[in-house]
């Protein structure tokens, strides 16, 4: 069985996030990049699935701009097998995403894919639910647990409240919550081994992938900045002005 | 234009997630019809079809919705989405798990967990965990939106219920199947829907120390959460984690106990109508964005602040 891994590279998750001054986007010039910690947990669980002899191949996908290819080696050097690379300078949608997936489903007929919730720069939480959509597969969004079973597999999801245990017919889509697992970090010696594993270099086009957006961004601005308020002195004095002054408790 | 609203509802009733989601649907101009699934819900029908706005309620009464998969219920809204401009549910666990992949289905992009509606087409939006707020225009034909609960108010109810009718679900895909739930057994809120929630990190030192906050938690009916430093210590599990890889939250009150601030900490919990910083450092970022800042050893002051209340 091969795992499919979309990987999103986005603004390292403990960089100061600043709003550009013409207020049309967040600042990504010069900032440290990473890649989305959700996918990370995505590769480690793939990995392990491979480990435990559960799948034989682990194929990440990236789709961005050329430094995207740097996240792909990331996912190969924790030990996804080859990458391929969709190549646009477009800022792609999650139904472009969803879409250009599809493609790649059909090509290479993955058992699973495995990918992150949601990316922590645009927060949308659709790509994996889209892509489900669009191949007609059964979904395990925010998984924290991840079972096979012959062609079957249960996923233990994080709903609110509580978890939740569903049993997809595979192939199917897992979306994956913090608690899956704890990704590793790439060796050095791993690093190297992934210098020579193979990028397949694409572009939407090839897929026939229209990727104009179709939603526009019209402003991004800060949010309101939070004045830092009084010290208190004691106790006494916190519970008096939660009572009193703010009207909390 | 109609607006379809999927309503969610929990032990008997609507759930507040929904009853606030749907007062979003007050900006928007036209009809607005709600849908609402399960078996024997025809107490939570009759109170549904009474929320202000609503013109029409649909119901289906149908075993397989008792527990919701994200496939059928997909293909049953699909199954009356016709006439429909806007799609709309509030933007819990079920809402993002459904709405995407009805968007998908219509070929049409998904908006989430709007915070507030522009005009027909304009939404805003939080982004990066809410450290950048975005005016988004969509040029779809069909809008499928996700609504932050926390930003909208309560619908009102009225006092007589709005016309009901029951659909049937057909076609369903049989591609997935509901195997259980293990729902958190808790006096206490959860951490996205609580009114107060005290939250500890590094400072607690371990596992057994957040009992300190446990016993504040049951005095104030407060839930309660953690930094991803104390997650990352192991002190607590994963889902306690408030932050830009946890749980985004916005109480009345939210107390950070032993808490440094770390950015990804402030992301989940800024948003907090009253922030309480309790550390010893008094250097500390959490004092930058608290209301009010107590600099003391937390050991002394949880078990005075437990008295007190």
């Amino acid at each position: 069985m091969k795992i499919l891994v979309p990987v999103k590279r986005v603004i390292d998750p403990y960089v100061n996030i600043r709003v550009k001054s013409d207020e049309t986007d967040v600042e990504t010039e010069n900032v440290k990049m990473s890649m989305n910690p959700f996918c990370e947990i995505a590769v480690e669980e793939a990995i392990r699935l491979k480990e435990a002899g559960k799948a034989e191949e682990i194929i990440a996908v990236s789709i961005g701009n050329q430094s995207c290819q740097e996240t792909i080696r990331t996912a190969l050097a924790m030990g996804a097998d080859r990458g391929i690379h969709v190549l646009t300078e477009e800022k792609i949608e999650p139904i472009s995403i969803a879409k250009i997936l599809s493609k790649i489903c059909e090509q290479e007929s993955p058992g699973l894919v495995i990918s992150g919730k949601q990316a922590i720069d645009g927060d949308n939480n659709q790509t994996g639910q889209m892509l489900a959509a669009l191949t007609d597969m059964p979904q395990g969004t925010f998984a924290s647990k991840i079972e096979i079973d012959s062609d079957k597999v249960k996923v233990t999801r994080e709903i609110d409240g509580g978890l939740q245990t569903v049993s997809l017919n595979m192939p199917a889509i897992i979306t994956t919550d913090l608690r899956l697992n704890e990704p590793r970090y790439a060796s050095l010696p791993n690093i190297m081994k992934a210098k020579k594993k193979p990028i397949d270099q694409k572009s939407p086009e090839d897929y026939g992938i229209d990727v104009t957006p179709r939603v526009n961004v019209l402003k991004v601005i800060e949010p309101p900045k939070r004045e830092a308020g009084i010290k208190v002195e004691n106790i006494s004095e916190l519970v008096e002005k939660l009572k009193n002054e703010a009207g909390v408790i | 234009m109609t607006t379809l609203f999927f309503i969610e509802h929990a032990n008997g009733q609507v759930s507040d997630q929904s009853l606030k989601a749907i007062s979003a649907t007050s900006q928007i101009d036209g009809d607005v019809h709600g849908l609402i699934v399960g078996s024997d819900i025809d107490s939570v029908v009759a109170e549904a079809s009474k929320i202000e706005g609503l013109s029409k309620l649909m119901h289906v009464d149908d075993d397989s919705f008792n527990n919701i998969l994200a496939e059928n219920l997909t293909q049953l809204i699909l199954n009356v989405s016709g006439d429909y401009e806007y799609f709309l549910a509030a933007a819990t666990t079920t809402g993002k798990n459904v709405m995407p992949r009805l968007a998908a289905k219509l070929d049409v992009s998904q908006i989430s967990e709007i915070i507030a509606i522009e005009g027909p087409d304009t939404f805003i939006r939080t982004i990066y965990a809410g450290n950048a707020i975005a005016t988004v225009q969509t040029s779809d034909p069909k809008k499928v939106l996700t609504v932050r609960p926390t930003a909208f108010k309560s619908a009102a109810m009225g006092s007589s219920g709005c016309e009901i009718t029951k659909i049937n679900a057909e076609n369903m895909p049989s591609i997935s199947e509901f195997i259980g739930e293990e729902l958190t057994k808790s006096d206490r809120p959860e951490l996205t829907s609580a009114k107060t929630i005290i939250s500890g990190g590094r400072g607690m030192q371990n596992g057994e120390n957040f009992e300190l906050l446990d016993k504040v938690a049951e005095k104030l009916g407060a839930a309660v959460g953690a930094s991803r430093a104390a997650v990352d210590a192991g002190f607590v599990p994963n889902d306690y984690q408030v932050g830009q890889t946890g749980k985004v939250v916005a109480p009345e009150l939210y107390i950070a106990v032993g808490i440094s601030g770390a950015i990804q900490h402030l992301a989940g919990m800024k948003d907090s109508k009253v922030i309480v910083a309790i550390n010893k450092d008094e250097e500390a970022p959490i004092f930058d964005v608290a209301d009010y800042g107590l600099v003391a050893d937390l050991f002394q002051v949880l078990p005075e602040l437990e008295q007190a209340l």
